[in-house]
């Protein structure tokens, strides 16, 4: 038998915790192993799931963006804002997603060309997308348009009668986006590159990469995935909220390193990142399920669990060399 | 030291031309008030967390926890007065407490298990709003400890309290820094760690010791805004505070990178971000906007600070002046 690649490790300790949360659920409580608490798990989690494909890229790179939570946020409440103002739905959609791209492109631009850090460029986008946000509408807007009344729902597929479960338009864009994500870092120039730049930024300069439009490109793409994923956050909350989704960027980040994507760069896994985020999702499933569990532990349990696979990584890492 | 303060006297003279009522001050009951004595005491927890944060920032780290922090002693103290029934002192220790165990945990993290500063700091930052949620059981704790609402509210020679808390720490902060060796060492670490310590510094103590420092700034932060307001709010106390404090730090020139640190021109810059919120709210910005102009201002300083910037800067201007001189400067060949 081939012996185990160390760098697949990480991967096969995420595939086991997630089993394991799964097989545990199962066992405490008699529902948890039901079809629908399954679906529910990937439909609530949509989101998360998204915006994570971003932060997979942007960390696989070397980088970091902490402007994700702002981000769903100010996408949410600006789709609030333009149906709100009899706008089509496709129309609101095309226009976040331009925007997303455009504050994405941004901050690549300033970090690359500028050699500003990562975590400061994007500090700032999280505090400047906030305070956008707010000012778009102080409070939480109700989205009433028929498309979110009625055909987010009847596009929903039908899986089994009987229970009468559906596969909800959410999850169907969590599935769509990790396929394309996979398929942009396994299979693709620009995918490659990331790699590149993530495991060594001088040598792929010295190889020829295009280090400057990749870089800014990584970021471009995060901003669509964060604006992408304020789109989906949307079907699943019928609503806009400047308030909301506070911290997110550990969830993304958290989803991520518990897929066995190293935090410093050069390896990474888009079919991790979609495991991390179940494990937390169903991380968050156990405590409803618990019930009197506040639901505070939820984020406490996301950096206990980031804290645990850094560290898991580094014992690895260390035996390689 | 001279950027900052013009800075300062431009959004001062900005404020004394068209922000009515800015530069009122009034004695009452002996004491001073208005706007300007509003920056002091608002501004002292900026300039509380920003001492910190310049250590940890000049170690070549970062500390995004800083508010979280603040909300944990804030939380803490107040849960101890109020709902365990203890008294002012055992508040105060059980508070710092709390922040030092905060600040050594983001000092391990980062100095003994390598774990870069933002995401060990971050981890802090979003869990422990978590914690602080548990220890106040979700509620808002209203207090009214006579000596525990002084330190934000009480006066000291006509000004607030808070001032001398800061002229206090700064001062130990200072004799710790200058008139030590754990200055040096700090800022050997920030320029090189791996020279400093073939040189014989313990990196990995000094970058613990700025973070556990942090962690004491920010827990006496947090005491004096619970205080300020006399309850203590879990989601909101520090809330966007990181950003003011690193602000401060940039402004005040002590570079992202590590090195050199300059803590008087930190709290300089605490000033200056200080009466940047003041004038804010005093034009009806509010609190939720305010950021995002603040966003703007951080990403302009360190713009302006960045090399490649300055670069492209340069070359316009010096290839202004060679097309405008062309018989006078001879055209030299570039490196």
């Amino acid at each position: 038998m081939k012996k185990l690649d160390p760098k697949y490790i990480p991967l096969f300790a995420t595939a086991i915790v997630m089993l394991a949360l799964y097989a545990g659920g199962c066992l405490a409580y008699p529902n948890f192993g039901s079809l629908r608490v399954f679906i529910n798990l990937l439909g609530d989690n949509a989101f998360i799931g998204v915006a994570a494909m971003g932060a997979t890229f942007v960390i696989i790179s070397g980088g970091i963006d902490l402007s994700v939570g702002s981000a769903i946020a100010f996408t949410s409440i600006l789709i609030a804002q333009l149906l709100g103002h009899h706008w089509p739905p496709a129309g609101a959609f095309a226009l976040t997603l331009l925007i997303g791209l455009a504050y994405g492109t941004v901050q690549g631009a300033l970090i690359h060309l500028f050699a500003l850090p990562a975590f400061l460029v994007t500090l700032g986008g999280m505090f400047f997308l906030r305070g956008l946000s707010f000012v778009l509408s102080p409070e939480s807007l109700a989205i009433k348009h028929p498309f979110y009344l009625q055909t987010v729902r009847t596009m929903a597929i039908p899986i089994t009668q009987r229970p009468f479960v559906t596969f909800p338009l959410t999850a169907q864009c969590f599935v769509v986006v990790t396929i394309i994500a996979a398929i942009i870092a396994g299979y693709t120039r620009f995918g490659r590159n990331i790699y590149a730049i993530g495991s060594s930024e001088s040598s792929a300069i010295l190889m020829g990469v295009p280090v400057g439009q990749t870089k800014i490109g990584i970021y471009a793409l995060a901003g669509f995935f964060s604006a992408l994923s304020g789109c989906v956050a949307t079907f699943y909350m019928q609503s806009g909220n400047p308030a909301s989704f506070v911290g997110l960027e550990l969830d993304a980040i958290a989803s991520v390193a518990i897929g066995g994507t190293l935090l410093t760069g050069g390896v990474g896994f888009v079919p991790g990142t979609a495991m991390g985020v179940i494990i937390l999702g169903l991380i968050q499933t156990l405590i409803t399920f618990q019930g009197n569990l506040n639901s505070w532990w939820t984020r406490i349990a996301a950096g206990v669990l980031l804290l645990l696979f850094i560290t898991l990584q580094k014992v690895v890492g260390s035996k390689r060399h | 030291m001279f950027w900052p303060l013009l800075a300062l006297a431009l959004l001062l003279l900005f404020d004394y031309l068209f922000t009515p009522g800015f530069f009122r001050l009034e004695l009452r009951g002996g004491n001073l008030y208005g706007s300007r004595i509003d920056v002091l005491n608002q501004g002292a927890r900026v300039m509380l967390v920003s001492l910190g944060m310049t250590l940890v920032i000049a170690t070549g780290g970062v500390d995004l926890s800083v508010g979280t922090v603040m909300a944990l002693a804030g939380t803490v103290a107040a849960r101890l007065l109020v709902v365990d029934g203890y008294g002012f002192i055992a508040a105060v220790s059980g508070a710092l407490g709390i922040a030092l165990l905060a600040g050594a945990w983001n000092g391990v993290l980062v100095a003994y298990f390598n774990i870069q500063p933002i995401i060990a700091t971050l981890i802090l930052m979003v869990a422990g709003r978590g914690v602080a949620q548990l220890v106040s059981d979700g509620q808002i704790i209203n207090f009214n400890d006579a000596s525990m609402v002084f330190l934000g509210n009480g006066h000291f020679f006509r000004l607030p309290f808070t001032l001398t808390i800061v002229l206090f720490v700064f001062v130990g902060m200072w004799a710790l820094t200058r008139q030590t060796a754990v200055g040096l060492f700090i800022e050997a670490v920030g320029d090189n760690p791996v020279a400093s310590r073939y040189a014989g510094v313990n990196a990995r103590l000094v970058t613990f010791l700025a973070y556990l420092l942090t962690g004491l700034c920010s827990g006496l932060a947090g005491l004096v805004a619970s205080s300020n307001i006399k309850s203590a709010d879990a989601n909101h106390i520090g809330l966007y505070l990181e950003l003011d404090a690193i602000l401060a730090v940039v402004v005040g020139g002590t570079a992202l990178t590590g090195g050199r640190f300059y803590l008087v021109n930190s709290l300089v810059g605490a000033l200056l971000i200080q009466t940047l919120t003041t004038t804010m709210y005093a034009r009806n910005i509010s609190a939720d906007i305010a950021p995002m102009p603040k966003a703007l201002v951080i990403i302009a300083v360190c713009l302006l600070q960045s090399e490649k910037a300055r670069r492209y800067l340069n070359q316009r201007f010096t290839r202004h002046q060679s097309a405008a001189l062309p018989a006078i400067t001879p055209s030299r060949a570039q490196p």
